[in-house]
């Protein structure tokens, strides 16, 4: 099963690299990875979208956890969250498509962010059903390249979610 | 009072005094010339050994003896490099240790500069956390850190790369009080509720057993355990890195689970219905084939490190927390549970199954060579171990009786360890009587070490179980690969390990027959101002015996069981 994890980290040397270093160490999957600053430039966030059953889920979480540079680690599976990813993408056009392709974007609500002699640009911010949605209106069109942000997530309550402190397995 | 201005160098000195480091292991290089000058003349011991390897593993060996965080230190590039074994070892094991190497100047890192290596990144996954120091003002509490993280919570080792350039910068020093990392909040106090849950259980328990391992030794919980244990009549299987944390000559002691465990250890667990797992993380070697291991069994298991929760086996009552605090907790609450039927059982177990080997026929067996060490230092000394066969019978053989004296390389089966960390246990534990129960094989991956063992007038004595094989690959293939001993047997090009240790100003000794083993033993008891080596001609095809082959259920052993 797919899980969205947010993982606060401490803005530090190193610190992309203990938690990529992890995962592969212990053959957990990343399907994507985002990092940025957070309001606190002391303190980065990182949006792993990942994938297995739930014991590996907790062995994840624990693992993560135990790296002295992460600060809190969420899983927004079963919360209430905005997710969001941003994706860039050409399409091969002429004469005759580029209409159809215009039309396409807008109907899902990407913008054309470029427009070249035989290809189009093609911005979409979106979750994931909305940015496949799009690839697979295109794809007959020819695509040329995709570049994605990866996904970035945040939850919805009124919380911020900088608690301090690691959350225990006790119940 | 203003703080006075030192160089990074110094600054490294006065804040190892502050944490009381009175020992540390090591080897000198270029780029720690800075910090060799400071040591020249610092109120700490400095053991010079003869490779970064000799000196990690005897950091490691006196935090083992002691208890107290082991240091070493090594200059870039190679001695970095030659330091990472011993820091994967000391990580499997959760010893604490703090390993400074030395790092070519800040400009130059990235610049494959001479001597230069990405220690940082080279251990990254075999340290429980590292640094590298950029700025010399943020040194005092890097070191401060790292003497923290590395004794608490579950041990483990931190490393500091240390640049040249930043070792002869100056600032002023202040060795901060405290520490304050927001993601590293070690829980100790177990959760009040799953205690009395735990406590619940085990009072309802027909067939409960106590599964112990090494931190039960790290959080000095073995008085605990021994009253918990004692007080509701519960047997106790102590893990290798648990050995000592309950003594051997307790009836309620079972020895050690697992491939090479006791054959009543492991039918215990088999038929146990309440598996009370104290600091042991349920390793492959210990519960053989993971879906067959305990089928009758609820599981409680505490630890301090939340990820070893329900890695391997799934948990019904998690702890997470220090041994010693819980097991206090469980003594308060457990009421004693009816366990005469059982241990009457396991009584029967243990007279159907001893641990035992052929020893009427004249020939010296390495067995009895351990059995007549423990019997002589009365199970008390200090057992450092190489990794193999040498170490299953240490581990089965010697009647352990304290904890802190059973010293081996569990996780990692790191060969060459045990040499240099008895130097390293008996730095620590100076009137203790430390023993190296060494495979021919082993010893000569760290027998440099023999110079810094003589030069220091250390009596560590070593036991060379000399069958001229690697034998427990020898073992395997023995059992499992028609015995094509593809190159195991180590008897071309062999040293005389008697004239080898002399030649170094120790003592060498040779024993072929069993009865000449007690006098060797003994006279290597009254040489205090040197190491000594006794190479043991054992039998040369012995196996261990009892085993479970791996990925096998445990109660499924092969050998010894007639």
């Amino acid at each position: 099963m797919k899980h969205t994890i947010s993982v606060l980290v401490e803005n530090k040397f190193g610190v992309l690299a203990r938690i990529a270093g992890l995962f592969s160490a212990r053959g957990f999957n990343i399907e994507s990875l985002a990092v940025g600053e957070t309001e606190d430039a002391a303190v980065s966030r990182m949006t792993i979208v990942t994938d297995g059953d739930e014991r590996t889920l907790d062995q994840i979480k624990k693992q993560l956890n135990k790296l002295i540079d992460v600060i809190k680690v969420s899983d927004f599976t079963d919360k209430k969250y905005l997710e969001k990813e941003l994706m860039l993408i050409k399409v091969a056009v002429n004469a005759k498509t580029k209409k159809e392709v215009t039309e396409a974007v807008d109907s899902c609500g990407a913008e054309v962010v470029n427009t070249g002699e035989k290809s189009l640009a093609i911005e979409m911010t979106g979750d994931a059903g909305k940015i496949i949605s799009l690839l697979e209106l295109l794809r007959p069109f020819g695509i040329l390249e995709v570049v994605r942000t990866g996904r970035i997530a945040m939850g919805i309550d009124d919380k911020e979610m900088k608690t301090p402190g690691k959350p225990e397995v006790n119940e | 009072m203003l703080d006075m201005k030192m160089t990074g160098a110094q600054i490294l000195i006065e804040a190892l005094k502050k944490e009381d480091v009175e020992v540390m292991f090591g080897y000198p290089g270029g780029v720690v010339l800075p910090i060799f000058d400071r040591l020249y003349d610092a109120p700490i011991k400095f053991i010079l050994t003869r490779h970064e390897q000799g000196a990690a593993h005897a950091a490691d060996g006196y935090a083992r003896a002691t208890g107290k965080v082991g240091v070493c230190l090594a200059t870039s590039g190679p001695g970095a490099t030659n330091l990472v074994t011993g820091i994967a070892n000391a990580y499997m094991d959760s010893i604490p240790m703090v390993a400074v190497t030395g790092q070519v100047k800040t400009r130059l890192i990235g610049n494959d500069a001479f001597q230069e290596a990405d220690i940082t990144g080279i251990t990254r996954p075999i340290t429980k956390h590292n640094y590298l120091v950029k700025d010399v003002k943020d040194l005092a509490v890097t070191i401060k850190e790292a003497f923290h993280i590395a004794r608490t919570g579950r041990p483990g080792p931190v490393l500091i790369d240390f640049p040249v350039d930043i070792q002869q910068a100056e600032t002023e020093f202040h060795y901060p009080e405290k520490v304050e990392i927001k993601g590293y909040k070690p829980t100790y106090a177990g959760h009040p509720g799953q205690i009395k849950r735990a406590a619940k259980a085990i009072s309802s328990a027909k067939r409960p057993i106590l599964y112990t391992g090494g931190g039960v030794i790290t959080s000095n919980a073995s008085g605990e355990l021994r009253e918990f244990a004692i007080k509701n009549k519960i047997p106790v299987t102590t893990t290798l890195l648990g050995l000592g944390a309950f003594s051997s000559d307790n009836p309620l002691h079972l020895g050690m689970p697992g491939m090479h465990g006791t054959a009543y250890a492991n039918h215990a667990i088999m038929e146990s219905d309440l598996i009370i797992a104290v600091g042991a993380r349920f390793d492959d070697r210990v519960t053989g084939k993971v879906e067959a291991f305990a089928p009758h069994a609820d599981i409680i298991h505490i630890d301090i490190d939340p990820a070893s929760v329900s890695k391997t086996v799934e948990v019904d009552i998690p702890i997470v927390g220090d041994a010693k605090h819980i097991l206090k907790g469980l003594l308060k609450y457990t009421k004693k549970p009816d366990t005469d039927a059982w241990l009457a059982k396991i009584d029967e177990m243990k007279k159907k199954y001893p641990l035992k080997y052929e020893n009427s026929d004249g020939k010296l067996r390495p067995q009895y060579v351990v059995e007549e060490i423990s019997n002589i230092t009365k199970g008390e000394a200090i057992i450092c171990t190489e990794v193999g066969q040498n170490q299953m019978w240490a581990a089965m053989f010697y009647k352990f009786t304290k904890p802190r004296t059973m010293i081996s390389s569990g996780g990692l089966g790191t060969m060459g360890f045990g040499f240099p960390a008895a130097i390293g246990a008996q730095m620590g534990r100076p009137d203790a009587v430390v023993f190296d129960i060494a495979g021919d094989g082993s010893i000569q991956m760290n027998i440099q070490e023999l110079a810094t063992a003589v030069y220091n007038k250390l009596p560590v004595k070593v036991a060379i179980l000399n069958n001229c094989y690697l034998g427990m690959v020898r073992q395997w293939q023995e059992l499992f690969y028609k015995k094509r001993y593809s190159y195991t047997c180590l008897e071309d090009g062999q040293p005389d390990f008697v004239k080898l240790a002399e030649s170094y100003g120790a003592v060498g000794m040779r024993v072929v027959r069993p009865e000449d083993a007690r006098p060797a033993i003994e006279r290597s008891l009254e040489i205090t101002d040197r190491p000594t080596f006794i190479d043991f001609r054992v039998e040369k095809e012995e196996n261990v015996f009892p085993m479970v082959p791996a990925g096998e259920a445990i109660n499924r052993m092969i050998g010894g069981m007639a």
